[in-house]
């Protein structure tokens, strides 16, 4: 490079004064509704602002974790979601492995629509849902959640499950089929194992979208047995005081999952990212 | 003899079989998909079709009567679905700009040989940080920022930049540029991640050859980088285009379409023709014609991505 040192030094400082303006843009916002969630509820909007205060403390995490109601919000959140990327995942293997190792007629078309799938806005498949659960007898059960879920979440996992199996050779399963194995057995004992990074980002993906949906969760469910915790801060906020800090910590505590989940597999999560989506 | 004929017989019809097995067995495994998207999405999307013809359903015990598009010129002439849909736009056009222009200058930020790796990955996740929120939570977070009590306001006084406290999600010049700023800040990330996968399969070679021809930062950038994301923006911002229209519970929870309908997105409107006005009809009319935007934009989403796979 032709500049010197001291150019160097200067675009050097520059760089960081972008890297940290951006940081503050991404990051202070987050760190304010975590340090409001300590504070008492009096001290949420105190003038001056301070990040931390005397109020500080536990109060509002212990509220949430001993209400059973709002434990509950979380167990269903799990339940759900964990149903969700269960069967997501089994159905997406089956759906990869056909688009990746079989032609078949209608393949281009099949494939077109689930990539289209994606298009389809919820708020129009809403209405009928509605008309449709109450008619299967599941309205405001753990079941309508789960299959309408899978609805928003297969189209994606398909595609990132059917890019996954194209990367592995085709010699592989040829092997096993030769020496007398059927298709089924191929692809339980030999590419399910190998591509269990590819099923991790499915999987960590399907859960992520299972737990923040909002829309289905409001309308196919009326009791709060059946609520969800993004629906519990719905809730939260439709009381008539508003409870600020228990509302904030339900917000950190309900976020804590998918975070973990993002940082534990950040890696697999980006690669499989950009592969389903944008195929650069 | 009985038995030779039999073989005879149920040799070849034995082939037809394991022929005809070889060809459905990618149906069988596609089965579970295609039942759930046939149910799940083929037949609502006919249901709504055919509901948007109609002049009543659900609510009325009368039989409904076939009206043809009287719903469709009912909508569009109707200034509240006008307002939705030039909100939706302005929401969508600008999220989908600003994403574009932050996830592009945060990803350079990042990809900068200035920066040692260590640095690069701690705030990798810092940046990525707005993403792993809920809709919902988001909402609350800014609700409890942008409150004209909160520390948004608190610091743009103190700094002069505003003459007195702002009303920003409830004054109704203000409201919609709030909550596209909103999304502006969640979405982001997704942009980010995607460019950073995509610089680092831009040859090192192309940056020396155009040094080499004597182009300075900008012009690489223009000449070199852009082109190559070329194929990443075009379709991330079409898919993005698609989700931000699909957009609710932002809304939803931070305005709820107020006020004054000054943020009025067609989600949250549909949403309020159905559920709270029960006029399933005209919501049914309207989310079609969100359907038909929509498909409109995949259509080039699909072709952008086929012409990435081949």
């Amino acid at each position: 490079m032709i500049g010197s040192r001291r150019q160097i030094l200067i675009r050097k400082i520059l760089v960081w004064i972008a890297l940290i303006l951006g940081a503050c843009f991404a990051g202070l916002p987050v760190l304010w509704m975590v340090s409001s969630s300590f504070k008492s509820n009096l001290e949420i909007f105190a003038y001056p602002p301070a990040l931390i205060d005397y109020s500080f403390s536990f109060q509002a995490y212990q509220a949430v974790l001993s209400d059973p109601g709002q434990l509950r919000f979380f167990f269903n959140s799990y339940l759900v979601a964990i149903l969700v990327t269960i069967c997501t995942v089994i159905t997406s293997i089956l759906a990869g492995y056909s688009f990746s190792r079989y032609d078949f007629r209608f393949k281009r078309i099949l494939n077109l629509i689930i990539i289209g799938v994606q298009s389809v806005p919820p708020i129009t498949l809403m209405i009928p849902y509605f008309g449709l659960i109450v008619w299967l007898g599941i309205y405001n059960s753990y079941a309508a959640l789960v299959l309408t879920y899978m609805v928003f979440t297969l189209s994606y996992a398909i595609i990132m499950m059917t890019g996954y199996f194209n990367t592995l050779p085709r010699d592989l399963d040829e092997a096993v089929m030769i020496d007398g194995g059927g298709s089924f057995v191929t692809l339980w004992r030999i590419l399910v194992p190998i591509s269990l990074p590819g099923i991790v980002a499915v999987g960590v993906y399907t859960f992520m979208l299972a737990w923040n949906e909002f829309l289905f969760a409001l309308t196919l469910t009326r009791t709060n047995d059946m609520r969800t915790v993004p629906i519990g801060i719905h809730l939260l906020m439709g009381q008539h005081s508003f409870e600020w800090n228990q509302m904030l910590a339900l917000s950190v505590l309900g976020s804590l999952p998918v975070l973990v989940l993002f940082l534990l597999f950040q890696r697999y999560f980006i690669a499989g990212m950009s592969a389903g989506s944008v195929k650069g | 003899m009985v038995t030779a004929t039999q073989r005879e017989i149920t040799e070849p019809a034995n082939i037809g079989w394991e022929q005809r097995k070889r060809k459905l067995l990618p149906y069988a495994y596609l089965s579970p998909t295609l039942i759930l998207l046939a149910a799940l999405t083929v037949v609502p999307i006919l249901t709504v079709f055919l509901y948007s013809l109609v002049d009543n359903v659900i609510v009325n015990p009368n039989p409904p009567n076939f009206v043809g598009l009287e719903n469709y010129e009912e909508v569009l002439t109707n200034r509240k679905f006008r307002g939705a849909l030039s909100n939706t736009m302005y929401f969508a056009i600008v999220s989908v700009v600003a994403h574009f222009i932050i996830g592009l200058a945060f990803a350079l930020l990042l990809n900068s040989r200035l920066l040692s790796a260590n640095v690069k990955a701690i705030f990798r996740v810092i940046y990525i940080l707005p993403w792993v929120f809920t809709a919902s939570i988001i909402a609350i977070l800014w609700r409890l920022l942008l409150n004209p009590h909160g520390v948004v306001n608190f610091v743009l006084l103190e700094l002069g930049l505003v003459p007195e406290l702002l009303e920003w999600l409830s004054d109704r010049k203000l409201a919609l540029n709030a909550v596209t700023f909103i999304n502006i800040w969640s979405g982001y990330p997704f942009y980010l991640v995607s460019f950073l996968a995509g610089l680092q399969g831009i040859p090192d070679d192309l940056y020396e050859s155009g040094r080499v021809d004597g182009g300075n930062a900008w012009q690489l950038f223009l000449h070199i980088t852009l082109p190559q994301l070329k194929p990443i923006i075009i379709s991330l911002a079409l898919l993005d285009f698609i989700w931000t229209i699909h957009q609710f519970t932002l809304i939803w929870m931070t305005t709820g379409g107020g006020p004054l309908r000054s943020t009025e997105v067609l989600s949250t409107y549909t949403y309020k023709a159905a559920f709270s006005s029960h006029e399933y009809s005209i919501a049914s009319t309207i989310a079609m014609v969100i359907l038909a935007i929509c498909t409109f934009v995949a259509i080039f989403y699909v072709r952008s991505q086929r012409m990435t796979d081949e």
